[in-house]
């Protein structure tokens, strides 16, 4: 792989901090508290699993930490930034270049063709054109879709669509991968692809996993750390004990 | 994002729903070709007017008069200048020293006089004018039956086509239709007419004055000149009969019969003006109501005007009256302007509609972008790419679709002036600078329309827009 790791902070400092993080809205006469004040910690380099049933707020934490939503009160702070203090436009660039992201429906746009889709955020850069395409080349041959660049989304499987999601997330090098439910919409044999890449990007690139899910299974089998959030809150955070299915993986954990 | 980007995503996104974008843009180019339409029908009328004032020597003509004739109507530089008492005679030295000045072409005597024409034996009384050959190519002469003046010195006469009819006793009812020139030509053309004048002729000098003090100046000599007027007789022979009024602009004092210059000159006809100087001039050397003045280059009569002016004489060009003329074209524009803009307006709530259910509909998309990193500008800088790539389009398109209309409407109109056997006019005109603010301003217009819809787009929340199925 000629993708070279661009990771700035260095393994085992702090990537994100939270701090009696909320995340309040109405809905009518409720308030929904979906985030109630979490407070946790990620290393650089750690790969955590965020487990919860639905309505935990756990994917809620996870826009908060990517940047899309902004705490109703407290703050999370990834690599020293304030995201709750960005501007707009900060908020952006920061999606941009620090954070990758895959969704459960993998949010490719459907009239694009996949070298398009995984090109789009370098358009948003301003990177050239020459240089965007070698660089969707060389992300879509690392998740092996060298050969399908030209094919549009609906064109192909649902792994397919998660790899190009994959290969987009990592197109612009960033250092916190947030996975929403990756596997969700996909049978278990390519559920076990996409996570044994993400595994991948985890360990050889040096990449900040968080990872939503709601199943413990695949929590167990690929994350270093498990956080339980129930209402909001943060009710259970332990590291996770390797079991016998992930014993004989290559690359020792920091 | 760069700007070919965004094109290319602008126009991508337009192709994904290709009927809906053609429908609004197909809006745009209406309104486009309804302006369009309007303001080359304004256009091409101020061409053809221009055309026809520039043809019929107006444009690049100087009137000059002596302040002598008491017209000049407490005008500014009458009031600078010396009393019309001390002025100068519009006569032939200062005739020849206007013809001398930078830039003229000619300046030939307005020689007009009314006098009696006799034809079949019966007399009838007009007012004839002396034209100079150049005058061939004005317009007035175009649909004229027989020939211009064979030379300047001709025993020849053009009638206007009244007079004509007047000769024949043919003067057609109010209302009725006037008669074809051609037939009015036939009997007439080749034959001669008899005019009686009035000529002024210098008698000799009377003895000088006694008392040498009364001979200081050389206006007193003149002054105690004769000379006398005689009646007199010219045979002319009818050659040309024209359709139209070469002086149409003269109003009342507009001349029926037309004689060349130098024959005119030759005669010496008794001129209006003579009776004011009477008490002066009494040579041979005539002295005129006005002169024409023709300029080579139409940009230089102010120039020309200025000079004249310094002269000491009273001008007029239609350069004064053309500024009039086109206050009133430029309000014709702006009433043209304004219904040609009106469709466009309408096709400018289309762009809004369009865009706006364009965000509905990729609200997913908006929010996919946001979430890899898409800033508000992004967004924005997207519709309103679109938006303008939409108006760029349809603004070729109407230009095009004007042009044609245009085309059209001209077409069937000359068939219609060739039916009514007039000469074929091209009234209409899409010049360069009309196709590139048309293009230019539904441009304008588009952007202005995407304001509201890229606004809406940049402040999706992208959480909720990845929600939205």
């Amino acid at each position: 792989m000629t993708t070279a790791p661009v990771i700035s902070a260095a393994r085992g400092t702090i990537a994100i901090r939270s701090e009696n993080l909320c995340r309040h809205y109405r809905m009518g006469e409720t308030l929904i508290r979906a985030v109630d004040g979490v407070s946790l910690e990620v290393r650089a380099g750690e790969f955590v699993a965020l487990l919860g049933s639905s309505g935990s707020g756990k994917s809620s934490v996870l826009n908060l930490i990517a940047g899309l939503d902004r705490p109703t009160s407290g703050s999370v702070i990834v690599q020293d930034r304030d995201l709750a203090k960005l501007s707009r436009e900060e908020l952006a660039k920061y999606r941009l270049h620090v954070v990758g992201m895959v969704f459960q429906s993998f949010n490719l746009i459907a009239s694009m063709t996949l070298a398009e889709n995984v090109e789009l955020p370098l358009r948003f850069a301003e990177v050239d054109r020459s240089k965007r395409v070698s660089l969707a080349r060389e992300a879509l041959e690392r998740v092996g879709l060298r050969a399908r660049m030209d094919h549009r989304p609906s064109e192909l499987s649902g792994g397919e669509q998660q790899r190009a999601a994959l290969a987009r997330a990592l197109i612009n090098r960033p250092q916190l991968l947030l996975a929403d439910e990756p596997t969700g919409n996909l049978d278990s044999h390519t559920g076990t692809e996409i996570m044994d890449m993400v595994r991948e990007f985890n360990e050889q690139l040096g990449m900040t996993v968080v990872m939503v899910t709601h199943e413990r299974a695949l929590a167990e089998r690929y994350a270093q750390r498990m956080i339980f959030l129930a209402d909001g809150k943060l009710i259970d955070d332990r590291a996770n004990v390797p079991t016998a299915t992930t014993a004989g993986v290559p690359g020792g954990r920091a | 994002m760069k700007l070919p980007d965004l094109t290319e995503l602008a126009l991508r996104n337009l192709r994904e729903s290709v009927l809906r974008n053609s429908l609004t843009t197909i809006g745009i180019s209406v309104g486009v070709a309804s302006l369009v339409a309007m303001l080359s029908l304004g256009t091409g009328l101020q061409q053809l007017f221009s055309q026809r004032l520039a043809k019929s020597g107006l444009f690049d003509t100087v009137f000059v008069s002596s302040r002598r004739d008491l017209r000049g109507m407490g005008r500014e530089e009458e009031r600078k200048g010396p009393t019309p008492g001390e002025s100068r005679v519009l006569d032939e030295p200062a005739r020849q020293e206007i013809e001398r000045l930078p830039n003229v072409k000619e300046a030939y005597p307005d020689i007009r006089f009314v006098t009696e024409l006799r034809y079949d034996d019966k007399p009838h009384l007009t007012m004839i004018s002396a034209l100079p050959l150049s005058a061939k190519s004005n317009d007035a002469f175009d649909g004229m039956q027989g020939g211009f003046f064979s030379s300047d010195t001709a025993a020849e006469a053009i009638l206007q086509k009244s007079f004509a009819e007047e000769l024949l006793g043919k003067i057609p009812p109010l209302g009725a239709p006037e008669p074809n020139v051609a037939e009015l030509a036939k009997p007439l053309l080749g034959k001669e007419l008899t005019m009686r004048y009035a000529q002024r002729q210098a008698a000799p000098a009377p003895q000088p004055p006694l008392r040498a003090s009364e001979a200081t100046s050389a206006d007193d000599s003149i002054a105690g000149a004769a000379y006398s007027v005689v009646s007199r007789e010219q045979k002319l022979r009818i050659v040309g009969i024209s359709d139209l009024d070469p002086e149409t602009m003269r109003g009342p004092t507009r001349a029926k019969v037309f004689l060349p210059l130098r024959l005119a000159e030759s005669l010496h006809v008794m001129q209006p003006t003579d009776l004011r100087e009477i008490s002066r001039a009494a040579t041979d050397q005539p002295v005129y109501a006005s002169i024409s003045v023709r300029i080579k280059n139409p940009a230089q009569v102010q120039v020309v005007e200025e000079a004249i002016k310094k002269m000491g004489f009273n001008t007029f060009s239609i350069l004064d009256a053309s500024n009039s003329l086109r206050q009133v074209f430029r309000v014709l524009y702006a009433f043209l302007g304004i219904f040609g803009s009106l469709a466009l307006a309408v096709a400018s709530i289309g762009i809004v509609n369009t865009l706006v259910m364009a965000i509905l509909e990729r609200r997913r998309e908006i929010g996919i972008m946001k979430a890899i990193g898409a800033s508000d500008g992004d967004v924005k800088k997207l519709f309103f790419a679109e938006a303008g790539a939409m108006g760029i389009l349809g603004g070729i398109v109407g230009v095009f679709l004007g042009w044609a209309i245009g085309q059209v409407i001209n077409f069937g109109t000359n068939i219609w002036l060739k039916s009514q056997s007039l000469p074929p006019e091209h009234f209409w005109a899409v010049p360069l600078w009309l196709v590139g603010f048309s293009i230019g301003f539904a441009f304008l217009v588009s952007l202005v329309s995407g304001l509201y819809p890229a606004a809406r787009a940049a402040k999706l929340d992208p959480v909720q827009a990845l929600r939205y199925e």
